[in-house]
């Protein structure tokens, strides 16, 4: 690769490659992000790239295939795109691919039973689907579209152009200010304004000069979040453009991005992505010739959640145990080595390439007045279309849920969301008006009757919830806001570093509380001592992790105290989830004697001849709901 | 803050609950409040190493304008102006929380006993794993070990509701001098019990250095 030494050249660069580029010629996106590797992505591709190479297609234009990141619409996967026709294929398996190359690649026709359909209707193109319609993707638009591995491929897409506007058109200062005016907020969690955070750290600087360092966190320990995965997988150029702008802004020239290790593949493709810019000049000394000098390197996490907070991301940067340390000082006072140090969130550092582009004023027109921008989320639990999102900060819950979620799949009634991952809130369906100040409505949704709770930073602050990294799970009338806080809860007792004593002890005392509460046990007034508990933590904790860990707790009982108190005082889950308070029994009506429960039972306790009722033995059952799930009539109920 | 706004001799007016209090430059919140006698109960704090923030029971509640945060003394300087309560609602429920929790953490221990007494806290709702247990992870043996004595004979393992007190590799440790500080600054006395683990078997020791 021909180092770039100015602007101008990469300029020249993008252009070259644009016009070398067939516009008719098919392009094959097979989606390898995380969901759909996880059902055979990787042999869709492999059996695509054989079924291209080893024949002699009959076609004007050998098409292309490549691997790309999430496409988004994880619970249809494997997923495969076909350009220019942006006809989306999905369940795809490899024994599909002979009849798409010679269908649509040979012939141009589509193979009408990959095509996605709802309710009736089938979708040819992406772009009609509901899921995709109702999206704003910025910060996803390049990712299931270009091949990570490829930085010509990002090039074309427009990577590093705003990196060369910053160099040339504006003054550190400037970029600065721009990210101050354009309103962005970190997408760590905590919405702190990330241009504030750069105009203390320069200051900082400038009282102690010396070095500056950049992090980029890409941490993201909550379990069933993978935003900043995808966009390290699938377009890891943007992370890295937008930390060399705000390394030219801050006058950094070292820049660290903290990885978790369990995403070897994020690492895989920021490093592939760092060696490429580092060939074209794009990293490194004197970038596009523009006498600043910075470069990035890896560092990977052990794996425990604590280290997404920043204070330990240092402390494990430096070398020390990765434990939080009080703030203030502040990273921005005191970071990596003692010095002033920025650390954002991966898909913060992503939105920086875009608000240059497009300038301050449009990104501050984007999503909600105190919240600008979108919001990437992955969009979990009892919705009919689970994956990744994009949408405009402000846009109203139900939109969300139930416009691109598709809504609750089955006979499930729409109960709660929970959001923010385990330091956010349940947030009942029910709440509407309330807390709303400002909605956004995709053009076609009519607000009338949908859940109106507007998703942003402050909204969600007022419910006793957090936006967070952006997990979002759904919840219906058959998930237990008990169990659900204990499981949130659980996880932070396992996570907790145990160096201040209110986390330490005090998550595993809340967890006593739960775990009795779930069996029944407790009175009323346990339900305020846990309360009265959690607010503790929230005050006496050091780091966030337990000043935020009993948020599940406090806002499920908050507006679901009637819940808690099913299960204390009638001994009953009202979802018929919790194990000691349920019973399964078998519907003498509609039992038809298949014997299939009797068959699954592991504690042989259904007996029953064949074509006879079946009955369940309650003092042996452990409540495993195996009968349930193998009934093939639905005889088997929870009471 | 910047040594500009803050000359060396230039004192931090503040209150401490209603009483108009001056803080010098560099001092704590604590410092502050120690120096006028207003009592705030601490366990991990020593006045020999620097502060760790474990323990949380020192924690006060800091007022500035409408703003209202709680934060452990032993580690926050003040501000000018800046209204401290020892005692309000929110201060006292992390503290009977925390000494709850303590009595079942460390129940052999009659310090904390004691303590929990003095705001009210005799019994307590969470379940007890070891009885004979008297240590907190507070952190002083292991910070006057590195920071004062200079060797690192002692350390955590483990995390979260695990974490321990041991020494390097759980093996009793040539690094230690045996010189009894951990145990002199242990606020439960729990030290006492373990020194062994640390340093071994002392009639075997030899070697370069070594002092009883
Ligand atoms: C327990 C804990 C875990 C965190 N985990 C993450 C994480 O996984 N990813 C992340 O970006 N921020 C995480 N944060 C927030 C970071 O401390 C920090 O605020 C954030 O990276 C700042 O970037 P932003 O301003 O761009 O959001 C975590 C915070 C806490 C207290
Ligand atoms: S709140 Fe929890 S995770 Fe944070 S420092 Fe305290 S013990 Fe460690
Ligand atoms: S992983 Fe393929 S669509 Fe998300
Ligand atoms: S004395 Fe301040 S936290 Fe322990």
């Amino acid at each position: 690769m021909q180092r770039l030494t100015n602007t101008a050249e990469l300029k020249v660069l993008r252009d070259n490659l644009l016009q070398a580029q067939d516009p008719h010629r098919p392009i094959v996106r097979v989606c390898r992000g995380p969901g759909c590797l996880a059902v055979g992505a990787d042999k869709v591709s492999q059996a695509f790239q054989s079924a291209i190479q080893s024949q002699n297609l009959e076609v004007k234009v050998q098409p292309l295939v490549k691997d790309t990141g999430c496409h988004g619409f994880c619970s249809q996967g494997p997923l495969v795109n076909l350009a220019p026709a942006n006809l989306c294929y999905v369940r795809v398996k490899p024994e599909d691919v002979e009849e798409i190359v010679q269908t649509t690649l040979v012939k141009g026709a589509v193979v009408e039973r990959l095509l996605y359909s709802d309710n009736g209707t089938r979708y040819k193109s992406a772009a009609d689907i509901p899921f995709y319609r109702m999206q704003q993707k910025i910060i996803l638009q390049n990712i299931g579209v270009i091949d990570p591995l490829d930085i010509h491929d990002a090039i074309m897409a427009g990577a590093y152009h705003s990196l060369a506007k910053a160099l040339i058109e504006m003054s550190p200062d400037d970029v600065i200010r721009t990210v101050e005016i354009s309103g962005l907020r970190g997408r760590g969690g905590g919405g702190f304004p990330t241009g504030y955070k750069w105009k203390r750290t320069v200051e900082n600087a400038r009282e102690n000069p010396g070095p500056v360092y950049i992090i980029a966190n890409g941490e993201e320990g909550d379990p069933g979040a993978f935003m900043d995965r995808a966009i390290m997988e699938g377009d890891p150029h943007a992370v890295i453009e937008g930390m060399a702008i705000g390394a030219y802004a801050m006058g950094v020239n070292q820049g660290f991005l903290y990885v978790r290790h369990e995403y070897p593949i994020a690492i895989r493709h920021l490093a592939a992505a760092i060696a490429q810019a580092r060939a074209l000049g794009l990293l490194g000394k004197n970038i596009l010739g523009a006498g600043f000098d910075f470069d990035l390197q890896i560092n990977r996490g052990a794996g425990a959640y604590v280290c997404g907070e920043e204070t330990a991301i240092i402390a494990s940067l430096e070398g020390r145990v990765g434990e939080p340390v009080t703030r203030p000082p502040y990273p921005s006072q005191q970071g990596l080595w003692g010095r002033p140090t920025v650390i954002n969130n991966v898909e913060t550092w992503a939105n920086v390439p875009h608000i240059i582009d497009h300038g301050a004023q449009w990104y501050a027109d984007l999503g909600a007045p105190r919240s600008t921008g979108t919001k990437i989320f992955s969009l979990v639990g009892k919705v009919k279309n689970t994956g990744l999102v994009e949408v405009p900060m402000g846009i109203s819950l139900g939109a969300l849920v139930e416009e691109i979620g598709g809504g609750v799949p089955g006979q499930g009634r729409f109960k709660a969301v929970q959001t923010g991952g385990p330091s956010g809130g349940i947030i009942p369906y029910e709440l509407k008006e309330e807390f709303t100040d400002y909605h956004f409505h995709p053009p076609d949704v009519k607000p009338a009757d949908k859940m109106e709770l507007s998703v942003d930073f402050d909204s969600m602050a007022q419910t006793g919830s957090i936006m967070g990294g952006g997990g979002m799970i759904v919840m219906d009338d058959h998930d237990c806001v008990v169990d659900l806080a204990r499981y949130f809860l659980r996880f932070l007792e396992e996570e907790s570093c145990g160096k201040c004593l209110p986390c330490r002890l005090g998550l595993k005392g809340m967890l006593e509380f739960l775990n009795n509460f779930s069996q029944g046990k407790g009175a009323p007034a346990d339900i305020d001592a846990l309360e009265s508990l959690g607010k503790a933590l929230v005050d006496g904790s050091l780091c966030g992790l337990g000043r935020t860990a009993p948020n599940p707790v406090l806002t499920s009982i908050r507006y679901f105290r009637d819940e808690y108190l099913a299960h204390i005082v009638d001994h009953h889950c009202p979802a018929g989830v919790c194990r000691d308070l349920i019973t399964y029994r078998i519907d003498p009506e509609i039992c038809n004697g298949c014997t299939l429960c009797a068959q699954t039972c592991p504690q042989v306790c259904i007996t029953g001849a064949n074509q006879q009722l079946h009955t369940i033995d309650q003092d042996a059952c452990i409540r495993c709901g195996a009968c349930m799930d193998v009934c093939p009539v639905d005889a088997v109920v929870v009471d | 803050m910047s040594s500009s706004e803050n000359p060396q001799n230039q004192v931090i007016s503040f209150t401490i609950d209603g009483q108009p209090v001056q803080a010098r430059p560099g001092w704590t919140i604590l410092e502050t409040a120690r120096h006028y006698r207003i009592h705030i109960p601490t366990l991990c704090f020593h006045p020999a190493l620097k502060p760790w923030g474990s323990c949380r029971l020192c924690v006060v509640e800091a007022r500035y304008g409408k703003r209202g945060k709680v934060m452990p003394s032993c580690l926050n300087p003040p501000i000018e102006e800046l209204e401290v309560f020892t005692d309000s609602e929110r201060v006292l429920n992390v503290r009977r929380w925390v000494l709850e929790m303590l009595l079942a953490g460390c129940p052999a221990s009659r310090e904390i006993k004691k303590l929990a007494a003095a705001y009210g806290v005799t019994s307590t709702r969470f379940a007890v794993t070891d009885p004979e247990e008297e240590c907190l992870r507070c952190g002083r043996c292991v910070a006057v070990c590195n920071e004062v004595v200079g060797v690192q004979a002692l350390t955590f393992g483990s995390r979260g509701v695990k974490k321990v007190l041991e020494t390097p590799y759980r093996v009793p440790n040539n690094a230690c001098i045996g010189c009894g500080c951990c145990v002199s600054v242990c606020p439960t006395g729990a030290l006492q019990k373990r020194l062994d683990t640390v340093r071994g078997d002392l009639s075997r020791r030899t070697g370069h250095g070594y002092a009883h």
